[in-house]
């Protein structure tokens, strides 16, 4: 079985005017089925290119991307948009819910674009919402939920279409530090009954929640490795605003 | 995603910004109200001059000997001679003598029009006899005095039963022999206040003694053109000079100005149109504000699987919608206010099922056209930037 997602030199190049910019400088990676991963790195370090290659909502310069065995290059905008509802399910800072539908048609959304019929699509819309103990707020709409819930309202969403990977991109962000560990606990959850996640972050403290990290640094990888063995790297490579908590605290007394 | 899907999705977006869509349609409202008032006030105004004019006979033919000298003249034997020699164009003829009459029962007098006319005439022009019987070949030759009268003369004069009774026209008594069928409605100026006599008494009436006008059908519309070339032939024989007299086909007054009135609709309908086009603009305008307020919502749509023709269609539709929610209420107002016209005016004005088919199918195909390129635009964003826009 091919791992689910492949990174083999994968280079992402913007050019403005004459400078080329290597948001990706060739990286490589392998991750398996039923993962957590956190690909961590500062603001301008790659880490959202990257994770803009791994959702199939951009494609890589060169080098080889492989989403469970396919390889994602040439695909044009609608092939990519197929690619992005059958195999990937999306969390986002800001939760983007669409403030017009109700939470229930929020959460058909990718269900809809799938082509499911409407009882079908219902169906496995409330069972999503149930999942994340919301089926009660399901005629609601996201402006009458809190921070959390909508947040729990789009892992319902980034669930419904039962995708491969699930792609958090700073879930917590938004957040008090409080519902930020209830959405983490809760991803943990997910990743305990085998579903494979992907978190991007700049925060060490909620990277380190999950069971092996990817720092990268100026669009290459610096450390690819279980989460208790990043510190190291994190001091050489001196992350240090966004040093954890109990490193700070350290550094103040 | 179903169409169904994409046209509830449409709604839901008109309805969230109300005032907005009342805004963005009322170009097309008005563009379609005006189109649809103009065009069934201008078919209304067609039908009515259809109408006076089949109700002279759109086949006929007037002859007016206009010499005030009197010297000249078109002999009735001339006519019937040229009647019987082409009875394949002309159908039918009679003298139309007309004097102005003041009808007297005892007391009461009433004002009216007599004619002259022969014993073809009621025929021709499709005048049904409900009481007695027409003028006859031997009331016209022996000038007997009898006349038939319209409904109104028969009620005012009589009170109904006017056959066998005698009156009065211009001091010279005359026996009713016979009652027309009502026509319009038994009033004074409608059609049922006529009176017909033999037009060998009329002419005697007029200062000349000689009948100065005709009246003559052709066969079918077809050969109006012939029939009135052979009159023009028999005048210029019998009269010569064209200055005495005229020759009017009812069917070339009818066609060339129902020709006017199709003209001045198509006028109408162009400057309308032109509202339609700025309306349309608006319509774009509104989508493409639309789209840009709207570019998260696309970017959304489009991380989630929406693939380029779902949000093409989505757009497409919105604008499609807006503009045939519009056209319906332009063609709602536009109903109204032409009825209303009609009831004002007098006339049965009715929206035409053809232009209320049209201005629906154009309102539907400018909202299409307008929307399709702000449509593209939304299509074309690209997740990424759609994702980061505020």
């Amino acid at each position: 079985m091919p791992p689910l997602v492949e990174m083999k030199n994968v280079y992402k190049i913007y050019h403005m005017g004459d400078t080329a910019i290597h948001a990706l400088d060739g990286i490589s990676m392998t991750i398996e089925k039923g993962e957590f991963v956190a690909i961590v790195g500062q603001s301008g370090s790659g880490k959202s290119t990257c994770m803009n290659i791994i959702g199939c909502l951009d494609v890589a310069t060169k080098g080889v991307y492989k989403l469970n065995g396919r390889a994602i290059s040439n695909y044009t905008q609608d092939e990519l948009a197929d690619v992005r509802n059958k195999m990937l399910g999306f969390i986002f800072q800001q939760y983007n819910l669409l403030p017009k539908l109700t939470v229930l048609e929020n959460v058909e959304l990718p269900l809809l674009y799938a082509g499911v019929k409407d009882a079908e699509r219902k169906k496995r819309a409330l069972a999503s919402l149930d999942r994340v103990g919301l089926k009660a707020k399901a005629g609601n709409y996201p402006s009458q939920l809190s921070g959390g819930q909508q947040q729990r309202v789009s892992i319902a969403r980034a669930l419904a279409g039962d995708p491969s990977v699930i792609l958090a991109d700073e879930p917590t962000g938004a957040l008090d530090s409080r519902t930020g560990r209830e959405v983490m606990i809760f991803l943990q959850r997910l990743n305990a009954e085998g579903n494979t996640i992907i978190l991007i972050t700049h925060d060490n403290s909620i990277a380190a929640q999950a069971k092996r990290i990817i720092r990268i640094t100026d669009g290459r990888i610096v450390y690819d490795g279980p989460a208790e063995g990043d510190v190291t790297v994190m001091k050489q490579h001196g992350a240090g605003e966004e040093a954890p908590d109990d490193a700070k605290a350290k550094g103040a007394t | 995603m179903s169409m169904w899907k994409c046209f509830k999705m449409a709604v839901a977006s008109i309805v969230s910004n109300k005032m907005r869509s009342i805004l963005t349609m009322l170009g097309i409202i008005i563009g379609i109200t005006a189109v649809i008032a103009l065009v069934s006030l201008m078919s209304g105004m067609t039908g009515e001059v259809t109408k006076a004019f089949e109700e002279v006979g759109i086949e006929s033919i007037m002859v007016n000997i206009t010499d005030r000298a009197s010297t000249k003249e078109l002999p009735v034997k001339d006519v019937q001679e040229l009647a019987e020699k082409h009875a394949d164009v002309i159908a039918g003829w009679s003298p139309t003598v007309s004097m102005p009459a003041y009808i007297k029962n005892g007391n009461d007098s009433i004002s009216s029009q007599a004619t002259g006319v022969n014993e073809y005439y009621l025929g021709l022009k499709d005048l049904e006899i409900a009481y007695g019987r027409e003028l006859t070949y031997i009331d016209i030759e022996r000038r007997q005095k009898v006349c038939v009268v319209g409904t109104y003369i028969a009620q005012e004069v009589f009170g109904g039963d006017a056959l066998g009774k005698t009156l009065q026209i211009t001091g010279t008594p005359y026996e009713v022999v016979g009652i027309i069928e009502e026509q319009d409605d038994s009033t004074e100026s409608s059609n049922d206040n006529c009176v017909y006599v033999p037009y060998t008494l009329a002419a005697h009436t007029t200062r000349t003694s000689k009948v100065n006008s005709y009246v003559i059908y052709a066969a079918n519309q077809e050969v109006v053109e012939e029939a009135k070339a052979l009159i023009e032939a028999l005048c210029e024989k019998t009269i010569g000079d064209d200055d005495y007299y005229t020759i009017t086909a009812m069917k070339s007054i009818a066609d060339s100005l129902t020709d006017i009135l199709d003209k001045m609709q198509m006028m109408l309908i162009a400057i309308a149109a032109i509202s339609l086009v700025v309306a349309g603009i608006g319509i774009m305008n509104i989508m493409l504000v639309s789209v840009t307020e709207r570019t998260r919502e696309i970017g959304i749509r489009k991380s989630l699987g929406a693939k380029q023709k779902d949000i093409l269609s989505q757009f497409v539709i919105e604008a499609g919608m807006l503009s045939c929610i519009g056209g319906v209420i332009g063609i709602i107002i536009g109903s109204l206010l032409a009825i209303g016209a009609g009831k004002l005016l007098g006339m049965t004005v009715l929206p035409t099922p053809e232009s209320v088919v049209v201005s629906f199918t154009v309102s539907a195909m400018i909202g299409v056209f307008f929307g399709f390129m702000p449509a593209r635009k939304a299509a074309a964003l690209n997740p990424i930037d759609a994702l980061r826009y505020d």
